[in-house]
């Protein structure tokens, strides 16, 4: 029992970070139907940029929970001007262009972002460094650690904020709006590009901290770390209902779980047939159940047209 | 990063430069180009170590080109080729296919033995010789291909010197065993499992990840209700370093164990204070068991020390370069019966080759970490563990050889 509530420790620690990133797939894809395969890459630029500040402030002194803070702070920014970025020069030239042109830049701009990344912060694995002590707490047999706890908590804030902004403000309602009809939204004097931009940003937002917390809780972050990160993530957005924001959370959600549950128990149950290095196959088996059983995913009735 | 590989730019094109000049001046007679290829990973989780390996052999064929040897009467001018196989066996055969078009006289590399052994096909079947400096599958030179050789041991070799290691100072009753499902990881996990079990201790089920595996969570949970003694895992430190601190996270007090991927000083970086008191092996000797000679030269052209195989890649190029010398040809056709047969003084010491192309009498290394360093403390060798501090104090002849040269 207690292993079992460990895998599930483990997945939900998982599932948060990839809530965090189906985020950004979704509210993109919400607005424009476009599948951001850059998205991923943007978690890792916020890994590398929270790396470099964390090493330059390391020996500051400072306290260590200010410079992950300030780190955080950097890296938030940063990712947010690529976001921007990424949608003013790359997404926005192609609107209204067949819808396989901007999916192919999309993935034009991922391949573009992770060698950029090369050049700057080398291909070598970096070790993220470990400033803030991990405690370890014990119940029922199980670990979380102080990281883990973190990660679930940030993220669920996140995520509440994220819906506060959706459904209780103004540029939540005209973000709703112009996902529903970008023209109408447009006659009623909503600014669909601006609000287009500002989805990518927010959604870069998003990728930011959960670059940060996730380099932070494997302690290791490199180049390449963004497009297996972002592929699951796009998985448990289409087990959500691609488009739809609480589908994203409740499919990463779920979605971690389930890979933690299977990498930890498909080999007892398959008589060691199969074992644990099926983990990263459960993400894309899931992706595959769903869009035969049911394309809308669990919670995406209203693009299930669409998807 | 960019001003270092301008550097190097800045550097071969003044070399080529220079050596241009000198030729016009001395008129010489025709010249010979040779050119040696190496291939490694210089991109993706590994390209640390593939830019070591790039190196080593890189110093040994500028150090021939600055000698000006000749060879079958004309000034030998080496050329250096260095692929990018990107840790991936179909990259792998494509640019060993690029480098057999380009006539290579020999190949150093690859690094992994999953690109090593697909490729190996390659060169064989061109007739140019390849040597690889780490890549430590058996199978790489089991298959009886002409022209396949190896200067580090073989996994069948350093598998059996960690486990038994690991029962003569762990003395573990139950071993969990886990692998990144690489040709390399597998193979080396196979072995270790073959010598414990038949030393009579209990392994478990074996897990698997795969060589971009981060997160182990899932698996080291499962062990942890088996509850194994000592921890075994075939891999690469990019994995390993976060299987380990995870282990360390969830509680695992298993003594963990590596073989020589995951030999690296990163483990510490990786880890954190999870890497003190591991264990791991390296095929050969460490890099600063080297000769001096080759240790400084390194460090004077790459401004680094060298990390893991280096040494090996170096002494790699250099016994193409040196059979080519001996046999007064590049001709594969002619040096190979040479390099078959060649008694060799490397920077990793004595080098000599059996039937099969592999090194004869090979090192492992046994580290462990202290204070986020990797100590060496056993060296074994035809079966008998030796002090590492005796290891170098007899080596220390081999070594002197090596620079009177």
């Amino acid at each position: 029992m207690d292993v079992f509530i460990q895998q599930v420790i483990n997945g939900l620690t998982l599932g948060a970070v990839y809530a965090m990133v189906a985020l950004g797939y979704t509210m993109v894809y919400g607005i424009i139907q476009l599948i951001n395969f850059a998205h991923g890459e943007v978690v890792m630029v916020g890994a590398m940029v929270a790396f470099s500040v964390i090493g330059a402030l390391a020996p500051s002194g400072l306290p260590p929970l200010a410079i992950v803070l300030v780190a955080a702070g950097c890296a938030i920014p940063v990712c947010m001007l690529i976001g921007y970025a990424m949608e003013r020069a790359a997404y926005r030239p192609l609107r209204g262009a067949p819808r396989l042109a901007p999916l192919i830049t999309a993935i034009g701009v991922s391949i573009i972002l992770q060698h950029l990344a090369m050049l700057i912060w080398s291909r070598n694995p970096l070790a993220f460094p470990q400033i803030i002590k991990v405690e370890s707490y014990h119940f029922a047999g199980a670990t979380i650690t102080s990281v883990q706890i973190a990660i679930l908590s940030i993220s669920l804030a996140m995520m509440v904020g994220l819906a506060a902004l959706v459904y209780r403000t103004r540029l939540g309602t005209a973000m709703r709006a112009t996902a529903h009809n970008p023209q109408v939204a447009g006659l009623m004097g909503i600014d669909a590009n601006r609000i287009i931009a500002l989805t990518f940003v927010i959604g870069a937002a998003l990728a930011a901290v959960a670059g940060v917390m996730v380099a932070s809780y494997y302690g290791i972050a490199h180049y390449a770390m963004g497009s297996q990160l972002g592929l699951k993530a796009f998985c448990a957005a289409v087990l959500g209902g691609i488009g739809n924001i609480p589908g994203a959370m409740l499919g990463g959600v779920l979605l971690g779980v389930v890979e933690a549950l299977g990498a930890g128990y498909i080999g007892d149950l398959t008589g060691n047939v199969f074992g644990s290095n099926y983990q990263d196959v459960f993400a894309f088996i899931v992706l595959i159940a769903v869009l035969v059983l049911r394309p809308s995913g669990l919670l995406g009735e209203r693009v299930g047209d669409r998807a | 990063m960019i001003r270092s590989h301008f550097g190097v730019i800045a550097i071969a094109a003044m070399v080529g430069v220079a050596g241009c000049g000198e030729d016009k001046k001395a008129q010489a007679p025709a010249t010979l180009t040779i050119a040696i290829g190496s291939v490694a990973p210089l991109t993706g989780g590994i390209a640390h170590l593939g830019k070591d390996n790039e190196n080593g052999a890189r110093l040994a064929v500028e150090e021939a080109k600055a000698e000006k040897i000749r060879i079958g009467g004309k000034e030998a001018v080496f050329e250096f080729l260095a692929e990018d196989d990107q840790e991936d066996a179909k990259v792998g055969n494509t640019v060993a296919q690029k480098l057999v078009d380009a006539k290579v006289a020999g190949v150093v590399g690859h690094l992994n033995s999953g690109t090593s052994i697909p490729a190996s096909n390659i060169y064989s079947g061109a007739n140019i010789p390849m040597i690889t400096g780490s890549a430590t599958n058996p199978e790489l030179t089991e298959r009886g291909l002409k022209g396949v050789f190896r200067v580090v041991g073989r996994d069948d070799q350093q598998g059996p010197a960690v486990a038994n290691y690991l029962i003569a100072n762990a003395k573990p009753k139950v071993v969990a065993i886990i692998d990144d499902a690489t040709a390399y990881g597998k193979g080396l996990a196979n072995e270790v499992e073959k010598t414990l079990k038949a030393a009579g201790v209990k392994v478990l089920a074996r897990e698997q990840g795969t060589n971009k595996t981060v997160d182990w969570k899932a698996v080291l949970t499962k062990l942890k209700g088996r509850g194994p003694d000592a921890v075994f895992y075939g891999g690469m430190d990019s994995t390993a370093g976060p299987l380990l601190k995870q282990g360390r996270e969830l509680g695992v007090k298993a003594v963990f164990s590596f073989g020589d991927g995951a030999c690296t000083d990163k483990m510490g970086e990786f880890a954190g204070s999870g890497a003190e008191g591991l264990l791991c092996s390296q095929a050969g000797i460490p890099p600063q068991a080297a000769s001096k000679k080759f240790l400084d030269a390194y460090k004077k052209r790459f401004n680094i020390d060298p990390i893991l195989y280096a040494p090996f890649t170096y002494d790699a190029a250099n016994l193409l370069i040196e059979a080519m010398k001996k046999a007064n040809s590049a001709d594969p056709a002619k040096y190979l019966p040479v390099l078959q047969k060649i008694d060799f003084a490397g920077a990793t010491g004595r080098i000599s080759f059996d039937e099969k192309g592999d090194r004869k009498d090979a090192e492992m290394t046994i580290f462990t970490m202290k204070g986020g360093k990797l100590l060496p403390i056993a060296i074994i060798k035809s079966g008998k563990t030796i002090k590492y501090e005796d290891f170098v104090a007899q080596s220390t002849a081999p070594a002197a050889d090596v620079a009177k040269k």
